[in-house]
């Protein structure tokens, strides 16, 4: 059932859910409620990763996006329920003056006593801790990778990080920390020194050499891969040789270890419908996610200019 | 492996980082049949597909058939693709198929067995699994003993590999036919093999509900206060199947329900309902815990009236003409296996003293479910007019484990009138509105736990044996009647010996 109400109230968006639902019956289960930030332009994109992520952690998910920012306030809404999610879909339209008082409209619409997240696809507010809509939640995803600078955009979560932050170049690590993390199971000689090889501007390699930098407390260097696509390889230098895991097509990647010849193993790049339904899957803070952003701090304060050859 | 500095990667606080199986081959015998096609080899595609396992992992059949490796990977794909959780992804496969390997063989054949080691040697070599090699049984039971004398034997596992890299057995059900044989099958067992490396699947404890059930008694501060037997009237286990046989003449006849279902997936619920709260969740205490609810736990003093078993007749199931067991291919035309099981199991400890257990599995049922219900006690005092209560029954709380898994609780509610009459309604929680749609396949759960060695969710040998204890008087009362047991339509909820067990203390089952 799809609801379109134009001029309306958060009041009126409430009445609404209800009639439906007395019609329907559709269950209440939701587990938390989930807001995007999304811009024009990437709606649709947006809509479509929140009905994903809405199926594996069903939920009232809140889009909302802003018009005419010069026009007479006024609040529309599209309420989805039960087409393609188990919970609700409201978009939110806010135009005029209103797009400045979203929190007023989400207040009012947050499922009662259960968690609330915050996911803006696109550019993020430099501390989302600390904006409007940010601070009603208890987790806030960023993607400095969705953005048009995501170096500089992921320095700036490192500057203003709180808890309960998390930046998607984050979650796109964990393959490749599952498999160094078990690489260094099977062979526990200890690391003396590593390596990660990157496109050059790329935001994951930066955050992954953070992460290894912060862990193995031995010298990390970023290397500029030309011909890459994001991540191409991470070595690490053990007193008994060395370990590398390298991937040059985005898709497979090549283990080799000390008398072990290369291995494949499957380490495709994620699309945004798993990274947030891994995000979505923890809601509290993350400690290790925490570390590694102050490592992050440190290393660029210390190296001028990431990713260039001094960071070696 | 104890003796390795603490892996600096790895981080107590880093809860994304996922438990990954380190290197290691997985040996499969008895690889052709249903289960392996259906469940095990699906689990093993998803386990990879979700990233869980290493780079160096090999996965070997051995089977009674002249394949090449090549056709055996054939076999395995299309299982995968017919029956995996997770979407077919070929770079994944391509991941998997590096590390396939097949071995032709009769069980009592040592030159398969020496072509095995070889393979698994090789394997080590080339594939990097490091020595560590899992072998899961699924054979049927007459074929136990070959195998495991085979596996020592050729020295692949055993007593005498102990210190080195691991070697794990994993053993399915039956766990022996009654108690004596149980003990002999445990007792080669645990010749050839430290108890730690021993696993024994019982797939129903892989379920997420089965372990939610953990989390719904020992995470909560609700329900913990009514769990007794103050607030309980009693409790009923069900577990029905709403399909026959299905052509498994061979295994079920002469077993029948009782000794299928009752002996390992119902006792097992029974534990984990009843049990008192373990101090951790380590294998551990978790069945310390278990076997001591269990050893509390007996029959009906009385199995005449506290017990029934029925057979299933021919009839209308679901809108489909079925016939009766007995007309089931395979089947002797006089056989006394049971089809339907029901019984009442007592806890004599203090929480559960005068909370009777009712315990029924069957088969051609009305539909497939399996549940936990406890009922609760009247109210100890109803301020309301008689009429207006004729529609309240007894409050409830029922732990649905499938298919449709969730919670419901129901109580009586007023009805909107100007009077004020009573009936009941339910409120209900549904796993899976609240939670992925996603959740891995049982076996993909316990497959990874025997390749990381991490027991708790596998039965001890002390609860087998403490469940054929329980069964044991029921199977030989049966086995000394003279009637043979009571049909039931098939479609139906079972023979009227199976209400009276019930009715007897003045209860009925619920339709689940």
């Amino acid at each position: 059932m799809i609801i379109t109400l134009t001029g309306t109230t958060a009041g009126g968006i409430e009445q609404a859910i209800l009639r439906a639902r007395s019609n329907v019956g559709v269950p209440t289960g939701l587990v938390f409620t989930m807001i995007a930030v999304a811009e024009a332009c990437d709606h649709d994109e947006v809509v479509a990763a929140c009905v994903d992520a809405g199926r594996e952690h069903p939920s009232r998910i809140l889009v909302v996006s802003t018009a005419d920012p010069h026009g007479e306030s006024r609040l529309d809404a599209e309420i989805r329920l039960g087409e393609e999610v188990p919970g609700d879909l409201i978009a939110l339209r806010l135009h005029g003056e209103l797009a400045h008082h979203a929190d007023s409209v989400l207040l009012a619409l947050l499922l009662p006593d259960s968690p609330v997240v915050v996911w803006w696809p696109g550019t993020a507010p430099d501390d989302p801790g600390a904006d409007p809509v940010g601070a009603l939640a208890l987790r806030r995803i960023t993607d400095a990778m969705g953005t048009p600078e995501p170096i500089p955009a992921l320095l700036a979560r490192a500057g203003s990080y709180s808890p309960g932050d998390t930046d998607l170049t984050w979650t796109r690590l964990t393959r490749w920390r599952g498999l160094l993390a078990a690489a260094t199971d099977a062979y526990p000689s200890p690391v003396t020194a590593a390596e990660v090889r990157g496109e050059p501007g790329n935001a994951a390699a930066l955050l992954l050499a953070a992460w290894l930098d912060c862990r193995l407390g031995a010298p990390v260097a970023l290397v500029d891969d030309g011909d890459g696509i994001g991540i191409t390889g991470v070595v690490l230098h053990t007193e008994a040789g060395d370990l590398r895991l390298e991937r040059s097509d985005g898709s497979m990647a090549k283990f080799s270890a000390p008398g072990l010849s290369r291995r494949i193993v499957a380490l495709p790049r994620r699309d945004l419908n798993a990274l947030i339904t891994e995000e979505l899957r923890r809601l509290e803070e993350d400690a290790a996610y925490s570390a590694t952003m102050a490592r992050l701090a440190l290393r660029s304060s210390s190296a001028p200019d990431p990713g260039s050859e001094e960071a070696r | 492996m104890s003796e390795a500095p603490p892996n600096p990667l790895r981080d107590p606080g880093d809860r994304r980082l996922p438990r990954m199986a380190g290197p290691c081959a997985l040996v499969m015998f008895g690889v052709t049949g249903d289960l392996s096609r259906k469940k095990l080899l699906p689990a093993v595609y998803d386990l990879a597909n979700r990233g869980l396992l290493s780079p160096g992992f090999g996965l070997v059949g051995f089977a009674r058939r002249d394949w090449a490796a090549e056709h055996f990977a054939g076999v395995v794909l299309e299982a995968v693709r017919q029956n995996a959780r997770t979407p077919f992804r070929e770079d994944v496969w391509q991941q998997l198929l590096e590390g396939i390997r097949f071995v032709p063989g009769d069980l009592d054949d040592d030159d398969a067995f020496e072509e095995l080691a070889r393979t698994l040697a090789e394997l080590d070599q080339v594939q990097g699994t490091g020595g560590n090699h899992a072998f899961y049984l699924s054979l049927p039971p007459g074929a136990f003993d070959t195998a495991l004398d085979q596996l020592v034997r050729h020295r692949l596992a055993g007593r005498e590999r102990a210190g080195q890299n691991w070697s794990r057995v994993v053993i399915e059900k039956p766990f022996g036919h009654d108690l004596a044989s149980a003990k002999a099958l445990q007792s080669r067992v645990d010749a050839a093999f430290e108890a730690g490396s021993v696993f024994r699947i019982d797939h129903y404890l892989g379920k997420e509900t089965v372990q939610n059930l953990l989390a719904f008694r020992f995470a909560n501060q609700l329900f913990e206060p009514i769990w007794n037997r103050t607030f309980l009237d009693h409790v009923q286990i069900t577990m029905a199947e709403d399909i026959g046989i299905e052509g498994r003449a061979g295994y079920y006849d002469g077993i029948g329900q009782a000794r299928d279902v009752i002996q390992n997936h119902l006792l097992q619920l029974l534990a984990l309902t009843a049990m008192e709260e373990p101090i951790s969740f380590s294998a551990a205490s978790l069945r310390a815990e278990k076997l001591k609810v269990l050893s509390a736990a007996r029959p009906a003093a009385d199995l005449a009236t506290g017990s029934a078993r029925g057979q299933y007749l021919a009839g209308w199931s679901g809108g489909r003409k079925v016939a009766g067991y007995l007309a089931e291919p395979g089947i002797p035309s006089d056989s006394r296996t049971e089809t339907y099981a029901a019984l009442r199991v007592d806890v004599d400890n203090r929480r559960w003293a005068g909370v009777p257990f009712y315990l029924r599995a069957a088969k051609r049922m009305p539909r497939r479910v399996t549940e936990v219900a406890l009922v609760l006690r009247p109210a100890p005092y109803l301020p309301f007019a008689a009429d207006d209560i004729r529609s309240l029954g007894s409050n409830a709380l029922v732990m649905r484990i499938q298919p449709d898994e969730g919670i419901t609780l129901r109580f009586g509610a007023k009805l909107p009138a100007t009077g004020m009459e009573v009936r009941d309604v339910t409120m209900d929680f549904a796993y899976g509105t609240s939670f992925a749609e996603s959740s891995p396949e049982a076996y993909e759960r316990l497959i990874l736990d025997v390749l990381l060695g991490d027991p708790p969710l596998f039965p001890g040998h002390e609860e087998v044996e403490e469940s054929w204890r329980i069964l044991d008087p029921v199977l030989d009362f049966w086995e000394g009647l003279d009637e043979p047991p009571q049909g039931y339509s098939a479609g139906s909820w079972g023979p009227s010996d199976g209400d009276a067990v019930l009715a007897r203390d003045g209860r009925a089952w619920r339709r689940p």
